[in-house]
């Protein structure tokens, strides 16, 4: 093989390793960061027939059942429950709650699932809306007929 | 009558920025000097009917005219004068306004300060622009006109402007991302204006640099006082969250630095001729594709305020064809493209297309993980959302490559480097700094090792800029001041980004984040610093109310600083917003939040200290700088003196 070509097939197949090399990584760091989103049923019910394993790293986005906020005594644990169109699973979380943080209010929360229905997390986000209510809940609520908080039944 | 007036102007802006499009394209191509020469006046016409447009609207806030209903949605009559002004950004219409308003002026920037182009060149320059801007003018007109009233009945009194968008940092935060945005629309002209006259040389190379450093510097500094205010407003203590509305102007912003050296090249060697035009149309893109992702509210975000889906197709589509009919016009001309230049694999122009592809990748790394979702979404397979630990992942990996480049590239030479002169000197820094870094984290006590990574990569940095300015200026003190102004920018650029990488590793390894339950009279010790929360006080504001917590900082028993953090309320808009106390330090910053009252009169409080989260931005601060020293240098005006000088060149761009 004459000198240039040498060359260029040392250049092209760098490239190709490089680029191969920087693909691969890509998708292994986004297999260990994507966090599926769940609404609180189908973590119970599981979603298209699979439920979330334990220990699994998801989203979850629900409404905050009314008088489900509890609060520790001593520290800043709180837990509550969430709650879309069937079952309710509980959130835990340790730290400050987000400024909208309200009952009623529909919320997102970052962690993991730390038993079928208990879910540990790290983050809790709610939005500076009155209205906000995740993008993804309002799709698993479509077509449902609104309740005021006040007159469900959640039992 | 003022709205109508301002709705008028914006009319009459469209119908210039229609002839600008037109006339000029045509004189050049047709070499009709009359036609040509009418692009300065059209584009100086068409920024002042825009300015004038703006001031009525701004005149509307003022007045607190709420027949208008972007002020009624976006202002109150208890809403303090200089907020007022700055609301007329503080949603979707207004803050379009204020980009056509940039836009018009980087237009009219572009017709003045190009004295030294030739006529026909700055003629198509300025009718692409035209054309863009009739983008921008008829989505504004059409799809989001700021001057709708509503009558015969409206409001009493406004619902005020969004508390979070009521603070320091936001009034100039939006306008200095604008002018980076829209100022890449100038690179992009000049580059589809060189493909259009099939004529892209160094000279091509040369006008267009210091359009791209500006608009470079603006959205640097647009993105690092995004990133302040999000640490000062959101009250999280965070400085960058991978959000949506952040990624998208981070990629405008990676491009950007890379256009900005292969610009470089392309001016000095005469290669990578069509790489450069693709990261010009790139640029320009990535920018309108951040103001589609920000403004259609596709994705969610912390910061996006302004969001309507139907006005997202709008945009889309002006997207689709600005990238279709750029792409299109360089397949026809790409193979016109030569590079003539020669350069051998060890050579500065190597090291260099190795930061373009790594800053690329990087830009895709951000594209796919701001684009995932939404694709994986579209698709059915259900809602995801990709995390911080995953860009950040990623950036680990592709910086330490790019620190190589970056060590290696300066004291590169152009076409051919031997060996083993670079090796020694990439030894002796490498060594240096290797040392630098092992002392140190040795020396302290439970060293992070992702820190000790981030100070070897900077120190490196900074030992490699230090050779190359010796080696410039052959060791000799004397020569220093030989060295030119852009020659200097460059060394602030990268010193800049030296420390940017610096804060940002000390900061993620190093802080300390307590969210506590306190009461009155508690202490906590953090670090070394004692945070005494002596209590809460209410506060009334002009248009909040709300608390206000006291806290003294001590270290070795003495006092070192108050801090007052504020909770407040937003009675118009029934929303709640957090106001951090933060000392500023060299080495440190103490940062306080107040959370909520708890059931039994105790209060929830966040204390953080974060090390050197001030180098991040002074980092960013410093490479805007560096970017300003290019600008000036006096190469740029030299080649004006020069053409204007040498009779018969340019017939009519050069005189006047």
């Amino acid at each position: 093989m004459n000198p240039r070509r040498k060359q260029r097939l040392i250049a092209v197949s760098t490239v190709v390793v490089v680029i191969g090399a920087a693909i691969g990584l890509m998708l292994y760091a986004l297999g260990q960061n994507i966090d599926l989103f769940y609404t609180p049923s189908e973590i119970v019910q599981g979603k298209d027939g699979v439920k979330p394993r334990v220990g699994q790293r998801l989203r979850v986005g629900g409404l905050v059942v009314p008088g489900s906020v509890k609060r520790d005594e001593n520290s800043l644990a709180v837990t509550f429950d969430l709650v879309d169109t069937g079952p309710i699973v509980q959130v835990s979380y340790q730290g400050i709650l987000p400024d909208l943080f309200r009952e009623g209010q529909g919320i997102v929360a970052t962690g993991h699932l730390s038993a079928a229905n208990q879910i540990l997390a790290e983050e809790v986000l709610a939005k500076h809306d009155e209205e906000y209510m995740p993008p993804e809940l309002a799709e698993a609520m479509k077509g449902i007929k609104h309740v005021k908080p006040q007159d469900a039944n959640y039992n | 009558m003022l709205a109508e007036l301002g709705h008028f102007s914006l009319v009459l802006a469209l119908f210039l920025a229609i002839l600008l499009s037109v006339y000029p394209l045509w004189g050049a191509q047709h070499g009709q000097v009359q036609l040509m020469r009418a692009a300065r006046p059209l584009a100086v016409g068409m920024f002042l009917f825009t300015a004038f447009a703006y001031l009525c609207l701004t005149q509307g806030f003022l007045d607190h005219d709420f027949s208008l209903a972007y002020v009624a949605h976006n202002s109150n009559s208890q809403l303090p004068w200089y907020y007022r002004i700055t609301a007329v950004w503080g949603g979707h219409e207004g803050s379009f306004l204020l980009w056509v308003l940039i836009f018009s002026l980087w237009t009219v920037a572009v017709a003045l300060f190009s004295r030294s182009i030739p006529l026909e060149i700055l003629s198509r320059v300025l009718a692409i622009l035209g054309l863009v801007g009739v983008g921008f003018y008829l989505y504004i007109l059409l799809a989001s006109n700021p001057f709708e009233r509503l009558l015969p009945f409206y409001p009493v009194d406004g619902r005020d402007l969004n508390p979070l968008l009521q603070d320091f940092g936001m009034i100039i935060h939006p306008p200095m991302l604008y002018m980076g945005y829209v100022g890449f629309s100038v690179v992009f002209a000049f580059a589809i204006a060189a493909l259009i006259a099939g004529r892209l040389d160094s000279t091509w190379a040369r006008w267009s640099r210091p359009w791209t450093l500006a608009a470079w510097v603006f959205l640097t500094l647009g993105i690092a006082l995004g990133s302040w205010w999000a640490y000062n407003e959101l009250g999280w203590g965070g400085w960058w969250f991978w959000d949506p509305v952040e990624n998208a102007s981070f990629m405008p912003w990676l491009v950007g630095t890379a256009l900005l050296h292969s610009l470089a090249v392309t001016e000095k060697r005469k290669v990578f001729k069509s790489w450069t035009v693709l990261l010009a149309i790139a640029a320009f893109s990535l920018s309108l594709l951040g103001t589609f992702l920000v403004r259609s509210g596709i994705l969610v975000s912390v910061h996006s305020f302004a969001s309507d889906p139907t006005r997202g197709l709008f945009i889309l589509g002006l997207l689709v064809l600005v990238i279709g009919g750029s792409l299109l016009l360089y397949a026809l001309r790409a193979p016109q493209l030569r590079s003539t230049g020669r350069y051998e694999l060890l050579s500065r122009e190597t090291m260099l297309i190795g930061n373009n592809i790594l800053l690329s990748a990087a830009t895709l790394v951000v594209l796919m993980g701001t684009l995932l979702p939404l694709v994986h979404k579209e698709l059915g397979l259900g809602s995801i959302s990709i995390g911080a630990p995953f860009f950040d992942q990623m950036f680990i990996y592709l910086v330490i490559p790019f620190v190589l480049l970056l060590a290696m590239g300066p004291i590169s030479r152009w076409k051919h480097q031997p060996w083993p002169a670079l090796r020694n000197q990439l030894l002796t820094a490498f060594s240096l700094s290797l040392a630098c870094a092992a002392l140190l984290h040795f020396g302290t006590d439970g060293a992070s090792y992702m820190a000790t990574l981030g100070i070897l990569l900077s120190v490196w940095i900074v030992f490699s800029t230090v050779q190359e300015v010796r080696q410039r200026s052959d060791g000799k003190v004397a020569r220093i001041s030989q060295l030119t102004v852009s020659h200097w920018g460059m060394v602030m650029g990268h010193l800049g980004f030296a420390a940017m990488i610096l804060g940002v590793a000390m900061v993620t390894s190093y802080s300390q984040e307590r969210d506590v339950r306190m009461a009155a009279g508690e202490t906590l010790n953090l670090n070394g610093y004692e945070f005494v929360f002596l209590g809460v006080e209410e506060l009334q504001g002009p248009n909040y109310e709300g608390h206000v917590a006291k806290l003294d900082v001590l270290r070795k028993g003495k006092k070192i600083s108050h801090l007052e953090a504020e909770k407040r309320f937003y009675p118009v808009q029934r929303s709640m917003m957090t106001e951090a106390a933060v000392d500023v330090g060299l080495t440190r910053d103490l940062y306080v939040a107040l959370g909520e009252q708890l059931n039994n009169g105790d209060w929830a409080l966040r204390i953080y200290v974060k090390p050197f989260v001030r180098w991040i931005w002074g980092g960013a601060i410093l490479m805007a700088l560096g970017g300003v020293l290019s600008i000036c240098d006096k190469r740029y005006r030299m080649a004006r003196l020069t053409q204007s000088d040498a009779p018969g060149t340019s017939p009519a761009g050069a005189r006047a």
